[in-house]
């Protein structure tokens, strides 16, 4: 037993790390240390740079252009690339999409999709959540009918994150209302967002962005090639998506940067007469902070190297640790991040605006989306299957309750 | 990066498991606990037979020539089943501090005594004023003749009541607080003017106040210097009890969720309920959070970077300390009644991890430790 990363796994990290130093984009980094969510376009520049390195397809066999790492190679990238702050592979392309084709697609879907999603050539959304289906996601009622050689699809989809920048989005609908049971009469459908019938109207959340959407589906015909694994048997295609890819859900490396953020701002402002940093109830903070964060990180070692040893192709329900305790701490990390800001980080502050209209800037750069950060954040709890649902996980799959 | 056990480790742990499974369960545990020592004499010899009291020692002093890692799944296995002889005190704290500052001699001397489990140790730094700060020393030491004389008391010292040798901290120069100016010394229990008085923790471990007066004793290690060996000794304690604390987990867990599964109320187990499996499954988080920091303790405590080795101990002590007290606090109270009661073992586990909880530091003590070193 040895804790320690092997001389190759150092080596491959000094690797990821220069490359990240030498190759990101300036003024993408200094968004993205500012708190800034990734937009489209830093997510696809950065996303093509991999890309081109072999970088991005993380998880995909070298033939379809993965780089063929290990889980713990995976798991050093994704800490290094939160870390630099560089933003996150697309992931729906990379670990949604991906990796479902490679299971399940047909060789011309492979051909035809996935070269396009490790580039973002064609940026993909999830229609998988419904008004009436969210965490008991089984009971979705979007439905397609095949019409010869066609679906036709209605319905909608609800939380749709960047539908309104998508050129494609997977969809569960049901294509059999009759089935004996809910999850018998699903299928996956690749649905092209140019088709007459949708329609993208925006949600705006709490942070007053426009990341989610609704998409409704009117008489929207979708080629029958375009059906990924076989007809009503979408359920496992969308559990294998839900459950294949955990070396990066505990997102840890953001949390990290997050937490150095804070240190760094918290020397330039001031508490009770000194430097916030120097004061101890906040150093506490930190402290229990550091403390959490490395014990996940051991954590998540030991769940992912485990991921290398037994190959089953069953997601290790134990990663739903990793999900609720990683997304605690990113909600904690942006807390604090927040909390640092104090005042400064309230006023509604859009540089954008600022740029319009010549007005000058209101309170200073780096607290301008600390608040957004932290509204936004609450969300992590919430999607990719809630943190109370990830606990029901563990007392079916782990505790036998 | 590498998780897996060793043939010998798995050989090891299995054995103990064993030999606990059939000896340690909580029946004989009563028993034990009402022999005149407070343990099992019969099996501390057992111990000794399967090699576990020379474990973490060099062959060349009748050891076994294991390393942390070995004692940590053994305090694992102790902590499963609540162990309550002298190991801690003897193997661990008593044999790191003979390991790190005896001559080959000294050395020679105790250690294949240990192992052979006829001679107990135990580590008498902590006085009643120094609650947790280990530099917090007023006993004194005189030079006399070769050796030297002790004046002063030792507090809370785990299992100080059997223990053949002493291994006490006394000031040789300095203020109290000074890491400086402190050595330590070896003490023969029974040496004249030695006081103990012997009394069990609240997990009914055995532990011992001692008065020293005018005792007679012998250099251990370098004068003045016995600051850096009293720290080591201490990290060696967190990362056992550590794993000991592990161990207590997981069998709280186990009593746990068959209690769960058993229990009914209004016409169905009361695991069916989703508050009560919420719990459980926030009780595993903690577990596995624990058993994490556990494993970074163990691998911390032959570091040779210091501030690095001080640093990532004291995040164990906090992590295991926190988790620690999240899963015996709702071990107990999933139990229900129950769970309150002496009669029932889950309040024997809950106690022994309180008792470690406020050992070598506690939560709030390292937390603080971390706080001022943040940067």
């Amino acid at each position: 037993m040895d804790l320690r990363f092997t001389p190759e796994e150092t080596a491959f990290r000094e690797e990821v790390r220069a490359f990240i130093r030498d190759s990101l984009p300036a003024d993408i980094r200094e968004r993205m240390r500012l708190g800034y969510p990734a937009g489209k376009q830093d997510t696809v520049t950065w996303q093509r740079i991999l890309n081109k390195k072999g970088w991005a397809a993380l998880s995909w066999p070298k033939e379809w252009g993965g780089p063929g790492w290990t889980s713990i190679q995976k798991m050093i990238f994704l800490e290094e690339n939160l870390g630099a702050p560089a933003p996150e592979l697309s992931s729906f392309n990379i670990t949604m999409l991906g990796p479902v084709l490679v299971q399940f697609g047909t060789e011309e879907q492979k051909k035809k999709y996935l070269p396009r999603a490790a580039n973002i050539d064609d940026w993909w959304c999830q229609g998988f959540s419904e008004p009436g289906a969210g965490s008991d996601l089984a009971s979705l009622r979007t439905k397609a009918e095949k019409v010869g050689d066609s679906y036709i699809v209605n319905g909608q989809k609800i939380w749709t994150s960047t539908a309104h920048n998508a050129d494609w989005c997977f969809c569960l609908v049901r294509t059999n209302p009759a089935a004996a049971k809910r999850q018998e009469g699903i299928s996956f459908l690749l649905i092209d967002m140019k088709t007459p019938g949708i329609e993208v109207r925006p949600i705006v959340s709490i942070d007053g962005s426009h990341h989610l959407n609704e998409v409704f589906f009117t008489d929207v015909k979708v080629p029958a090639e375009n059906l990924v694994g076989e007809e009503n048997k979408g359920w496992n295609v969308a559990k294998f998506l839900l459950g294949n890819e955990r070396t990066g859900i505990a997102r840890l490396g953001k949390s990290k940067e997050r937490v150095r953020y804070a240190k760094e701002v918290a020397r330039e402002v001031r508490m009770n007469g000194k430097p916030l940093i120097e004061d101890h109830t906040f150093r506490t903070r930190v402290a229990q902070l550091e403390v959490d964060m490395k014990a996940l990180e051991i954590t998540q070692l030991r769940v992912v190297s485990a991921y290398d040893k037994n190959k089953d192709g069953k997601p290790d329900p134990i990663s739903s640790v990793l999900k609720i305790k990683g997304t605690e701490l990113l909600q904690n990390s942006s807390e604090l991040v927040m909390d640092v800001g104090g005042p400064q980080a309230m006023p509604v502050w859009q540089q954008e605006l600022a740029e319009m209209t010549n007005e000058p800037e209101i309170g200073p750069a780096w607290a301008a989306q600390m608040a957004p950060a932290y509204l936004m954040l609450r969300a992590a709890s919430i999607y990719g299957g809630t943190n109370e649902i990830q606990k029901n996980i563990l007392n079916k799959a782990v505790l036998g309750l | 990066m590498d998780f897996d056990l060793t043939d010998d480790q798995r050989l090891l742990t299995d054995s103990v498991n064993r030999l606990l499974g059939d000896q340690y369960t909580f029946e004989k545990r009563k028993a034990f606990l009402k022999a005149p020592e407070g343990w099992s004499t019969a099996l501390w010899a057992q111990y000794a037979e399967l090699g576990l009291l020379g474990l973490p020692f060099a062959e060349e002093y009748g050891g076994f020539g294991g390393g942390a890692v070995d004692v940590m799944l053994l305090m694992q296995a102790f902590g499963r089943h609540l162990v309550l002889e002298p190991y801690l005190s003897t193997v661990v704290l008593g044999g790191t501090a003979i390991r790190l500052a005896g001559s080959a001699e000294q050395q020679s001397d105790i250690l294949p005594g240990v192992a052979e489990g006829n001679t107990k140790l135990a580590f008498a730094h902590y006085e009643r004023q120094s609650r947790y700060d280990i530099s917090d020393v007023l006993t004194t030491a005189t030079p006399n003749g070769s050796g030297y004389v002790l004046e002063g008391a030792k507090s809370v010292v785990l299992h100080g009541d059997s223990a053949d040798k002493l291994i006490v901290s006394a000031r040789t120069s300095g203020g109290r607080d000074d890491a400086g100016g402190i050595t330590l010394f070896l003490v023969d229990g029974m040496a004249d003017g030695v006081a103990r008085r012997g009394y069990t923790l609240r997990d009914g471990s055995r532990a011992a106040e001692i008065s020293l007066s005018g005792v007679k004793a012998e250099l251990l290690g370098e004068l003045d210097n016995g600051f850096p060996v009293i720290e080591r000794v201490v990290e060696a304690g967190i990362a056992a009890t550590s794993a000991e604390v592990i161990g207590t987990m997981e069998t709280m867990q186990a009593m746990t969720l068959d209690y769960l599964k058993t229990r009914v109320q209004f016409g169905k187990p009361i695991g069916e309920n989703q508050a009560l499996q919420h719990r459980a499954a926030e009780m595993l988080v903690a577990m596995e959070q624990g058993r994490s920091m556990a494993l970074l303790a163990s691998m911390m405590v032959d570091e040779p970077d210091a501030a690095e080795r001080e640093r990532n101990i004291s995040m164990a002590k906090v992590g295991v300390g926190q988790s620690g007290r999240f899963v015996s606090q709702n071990a107990v109270q999933l139990h229900g009644g129950i769970g309150m009661t002496e009669e029932y073992a889950v309040g024997h586990f809950f106690r022994r991890v309180m008792v470690i909880e406020h050992l070598f530091g506690d939560t709030a003590y390292h937390l603080d430790r971390l706080a001022n070193q943040v940067s």
